[in-house]
């Protein structure tokens, strides 16, 4: 012990870091009465780790092009250990972050914790900001699915409109479309980004500790037992916070991990078709209500920069004496109802211009984004600047220790955390679904649902039987089926019966028996072979199709089951077409897959097309997600241990501030 | 006033123990939020499931050796002729520098098959000899062309700087003039 503190000493001497740790993370003297809405700070900065380790061992299996990135993105979640952990970490990671960093946002705005002199420590706060939506932006395109590629398109565009757009639009591409040049930029800055990130937090947080944080009441301290030392008592208010965080994070991760996504980006991208809505990561929502709101292509784009821009000038735009909100009664106000406008943006966003808001008197959506687009910058540009003119404050308490004002505040911060976290979760999916779907039971649904076995060998006998000779299932090697319940001995066999390409010892083209390690062969040499065999219609592959469609499960069984023989009076259906009222449009290539009695199951019953449905269904959702019940049960332990450590913090804590 | 330190002396140790406990759960989860980003850096199950290839050894004459690629790594299957079975195994061990003898490198009853991975054990070159146009070095194995470690007819070195014989790769025959490398029962698939 001795010679450690001697060796820690001489280091110190030379090198304070120490003294710099006991400094600024021990002895650091924090106000004595923040609130829980100020564990987002802290929250952010273990975000950003976390997304940053994430990352870089993702970054170790990803490949930055266009002919494998997507493929290499289902390797990762299929085939390295604990890949899909990584991916659906870091992938909700993104909205995680989002979700911390906005109420870090807005708590800084309600207690005017941008006030003099504390400026620059709020516009390095925008700047990180500015710069995790360019990261989040170019990691969103990485997996390149439709909806990365449509995203990427769109939001380079918008450069189109300053002097010279056409050619900026073009440097940015690398190209003449976004394509492979673009992704692998992307993927430059994507992992250089995040490191400039880290660069301007320990910039924010020495701006931070220039005059330590601000609080809920908004006045300066002035006594020495204003203050508190920042370890034990925030260190562990902030491990209790991170508790709790986790648990919302790890719930996402392990048992809803598709939430935030969209489906469409399991489908590869393709340049040549633009999926029907293509909607931007809830995060961005808002300021995409606002580019569409405006019906001049210029008018929008700036529009949509000034409203983040603005956040620079937001320390001059608030004229207001008083910091917090606490002791504004008319702002406390306009900052609920500014903070209503952004949801209500976000949710114009989430639906197309077209569409009719009957609840509202049936204003169209381009209008009620109009409204709250003129809100949004009313709110900065003239209800800052007056209200702290002619604004009535209430009168300011003299100390921080005045012991009047701070009961029940904190616990009433927690609660209103809760639910404005609930509130951003809410499902802002906005998609139009041609027929309304009937809901099966599934036993793999819910957070204990497994797969039943039976169902899915039977459901692997029509694919085989019935969708394999139109349909691939390319991300799958027959030895994956071992999870089936098959023997190895039985892969081994099944995969002889198909042949593989090869090259024999003379050079020439040859084919070869199929080996467990290979994947299933497709119907098809090519997309050309494949379409002209359909009419010209590519069967999709069907690796991804139940995480790919609105809908899921229940969208592919309604599908196969819901053909109509006789269409209805008003709807013609074309030669070689079928009528099916599940599928965009009612018109579908695919003839009725599926008939009674079509197979026979090993124990010898004769399923009917419900039944083989259902076992199709169920085997084509362990396709699509073969990792769900490893997933779950390890969703089990990380949920129990982290109920466990928060609890546990939380003893600590109230053990910790008893005198406080 | 008993009482009172009575409370002062357990007080410590209850809030101590509070404290042990939680950095102890604190310091257990970081660790096992450490193992999937770790593991995710070992083989993939794609690349686990390559683990055994068949090799057929019929078109291989007599002197000489074909290379064959298990794992990403280059294995030596080799012909040995009646000469250099013989040279093998009367060798004393004695004479060796990583004693062994031949009967243990090679497969009871196939005596004439030498399978061992072909990468030198000094620093990972490939030796060769495979053919008998390549020199061989004057134990008649094989050379390493790196630092001239020497290997005899049954992959063991006799002259270093590598320290070690060639490993011998796990593997069975699966008919007399095939073998499955990555797996030594021969039933397994
Ligand atoms: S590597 Fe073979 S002798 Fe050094």
């Amino acid at each position: 012990m001795g010679s450690l503190t001697k060796i820690a000493r001489w280091i110190d001497y030379r090198l304070p870091v120490f003294s710099f740790i006991d400094h600024e993370l021990r002895a650091y003297p924090t106000p004595r009465n923040l609130n829980y809405w100020w564990n987002f700070g802290s929250l952010a900065g273990i975000t950003l780790v976390i997304m940053i380790l994430s990352g870089i061992f993702l970054a170790m299996h990803y490949e930055p092009n266009v002919a494998t990135a997507f493929d290499s993105v289902e390797y990762i979640m299929r085939s390295v250990n604990y890949g899909w952990f990584m991916r659906y970490l870091h992938a909700n990671g993104a909205t995680m972050f989002f979700i911390i960093v906005y109420i870090h946002m807005l708590r800084g705005l309600y207690y005017g914790s941008y006030k003099s002199p504390r400026e620059v420590l709020w516009i390095l706060g925008v700047v990180i900001f500015l710069l995790m939506m360019a990261t989040a932006f170019m990691g969103y395109v990485l997996p390149w699915g439709q909806m990365s590629y449509w995203g990427a398109t769109v939001i380079t565009n918008l450069f189109s409109v300053f002097p010279f757009g056409e050619d900026i639009v073009q440097w940015l591409w690398g190209g003449f479309s976004v394509d492979n040049p673009t992704l692998n930029r992307f993927f430059a800055l994507h992992y250089l980004l995040p490191f400039l990130i880290v660069g301007v937090v320990v910039l924010h947080l020495v701006a931070l500790h220039q005059h330590g944080s601000s609080n809920p009441l908004g006045i300066e301290r002035k006594e020495p037992r204003d203050s508190i030392p920042f370890h034990p008592y925030y260190t562990v208010k902030d491990l209790f916070g991170l508790g709790v965080f986790a648990l919302v994070w790890a719930y996402f991760i392990f048992f809803n991990p598709n939430f935030f996504g969209e489906p469409d980006n399991y489908i590869p991208a393709n340049p040549l078709v633009t999926p029907p809505h293509i909607v931007p990561e809830w995060y961005f929502l808002p300021y995409y209500a606002i580019l569409r709101s405006i019906p001049n292509k210029l008018v929008g784009v700036l529009c949509m920069f000034s409203s983040i821009g603005v956040l620079f000038f937001l320390p001059w735009l608030d004229t207001s004496k008083v910091r917090s909100a606490t002791f504004r009664p008319i702002y406390k106000w306009v900052f609920w109802s500014f903070v209503f406008d952004c949801f209500v943006l976000g949710f114009v966003g989430a639906h197309s211009p077209d569409f009719i808001h009957v609840t509202l008197g049936g204003i169209s959506n381009q209008f009620l984004g109009q409204i709250t687009t003129l809100y949004y910058f009313a709110f900065f540009l003239i209800l800052l600047p007056i209200l702290g003119k002619f604004e009535k404050t209430r009168p300011l308490p003299t100390s921080l220790s005045e012991p009047v004002l701070r009961k029940g505040k904190d616990r009433r911060a927690a609660v209103r955390i809760l639910i404005f976290t609930f509130l951003m979760l809410s499902p802002v999916s906005a998609t139009e679904p041609t027929a309304p779907l009937p809901h099966e039971v599934w036993s793999f649904q819910g957070p204990t649902g497994t797969f039943d076995r039976t169902d899915l060998q039977h459901g692997f006998q029509i694919y085989k039987q019935v969708c394999s000779a139109c349909h691939s299932l390319k991300h799958i090697r027959f030895i994956d089926l071992a999870a089936l319940g098959y023997t190895p001995a039985e892969i081994k066999a099944l995969a002889s019966e198909y042949k593989m390409p090869s090259i024999n010892d003379d050079g020439e083209p040859a084919e070869r028996p199929a080996l467990p390690n290979d994947i299933i062969p497709g119907p098809y040499k090519n997309e050309k072979a494949a379409r002209a065999s359909n009419n010209g219609a590519l069967p999709p592959d069907l690796s991804l199709i139940t995480k790919a469609r609105v809908g899921g499960p229940d969208y592919v069984y309604a599908l196969l089951t819901g053909y109509q023989s006789v269409p209805p009076k008003d709807v013609q259906i074309p030669e070689g077409m079928h009528y099916n009222p599940y599928f965009p449009g009612g018109q579908i290539a695919m003839i009725p897959p599926l008939s009674d009695g079509l197979e026979t199951y090993s124990d010898g019953s004769k399923p009917s097309v419900n039944q083989m449905a259902k076992d199709v269904v169920t085997f084509l959702s362990w396709v699509a997600e073969p990792e769900l019940e490893t997933r779950k049960k390890m969703g089990y332990k990380v949920l129990i241990y982290f109920i466990v450590f928060t609890v546990l913090m939380y003893i600590v804590k109230r053990r910790v501030w008893k005198n406080v | 006033m008993t009482e009172e330190t009575v409370k002062e002396k357990t007080e410590p140790t209850r809030r101590d123990f509070l404290y042990l406990t939680a950095s102890a759960i604190g310091a257990v989860g970081t660790a096992y939020f450490a193992w999937p980003f770790l593991d995710s850096m070992n083989p993939a199950s794609d690349i686990l499931a390559q683990s055994s290839i068949d090799v057929d050894l019929a078109p291989i004459p007599a002197g000489t050796a074909i290379t064959v690629v298990w794992r990403g790594k280059p294995i030596f299957v080799r012909h040995r002729t009646p000469e250099e079975i013989t040279a093998a195994q009367q060798v004393p061990l004695s004479e060796l520098m990583d004693p062994e003898p031949d009967k243990e490198r090679v497969k009871k009853g196939h005596d004439q098959w030498l399978v061992v991975i072909g990468i030198c054990t000094h620093l990972g070159c490939i030796p060769t000899g495979n053919k008998p146009t390549q020199t061989r070095g004057k134990y008649g194995g094989w050379e390493c062309p790196c630092h001239g470690s020497l290997y005899d007819t049954s992959g063991r070195v006799r002259r270093g700087p590598a320290p070690a014989n060639l490993a011998v790769p796990p593997y069975a025959f699966v008919t007399a003039t095939s073998i499955r490398i990555g797996t030594s029962e021969a039933a397994h698939g």
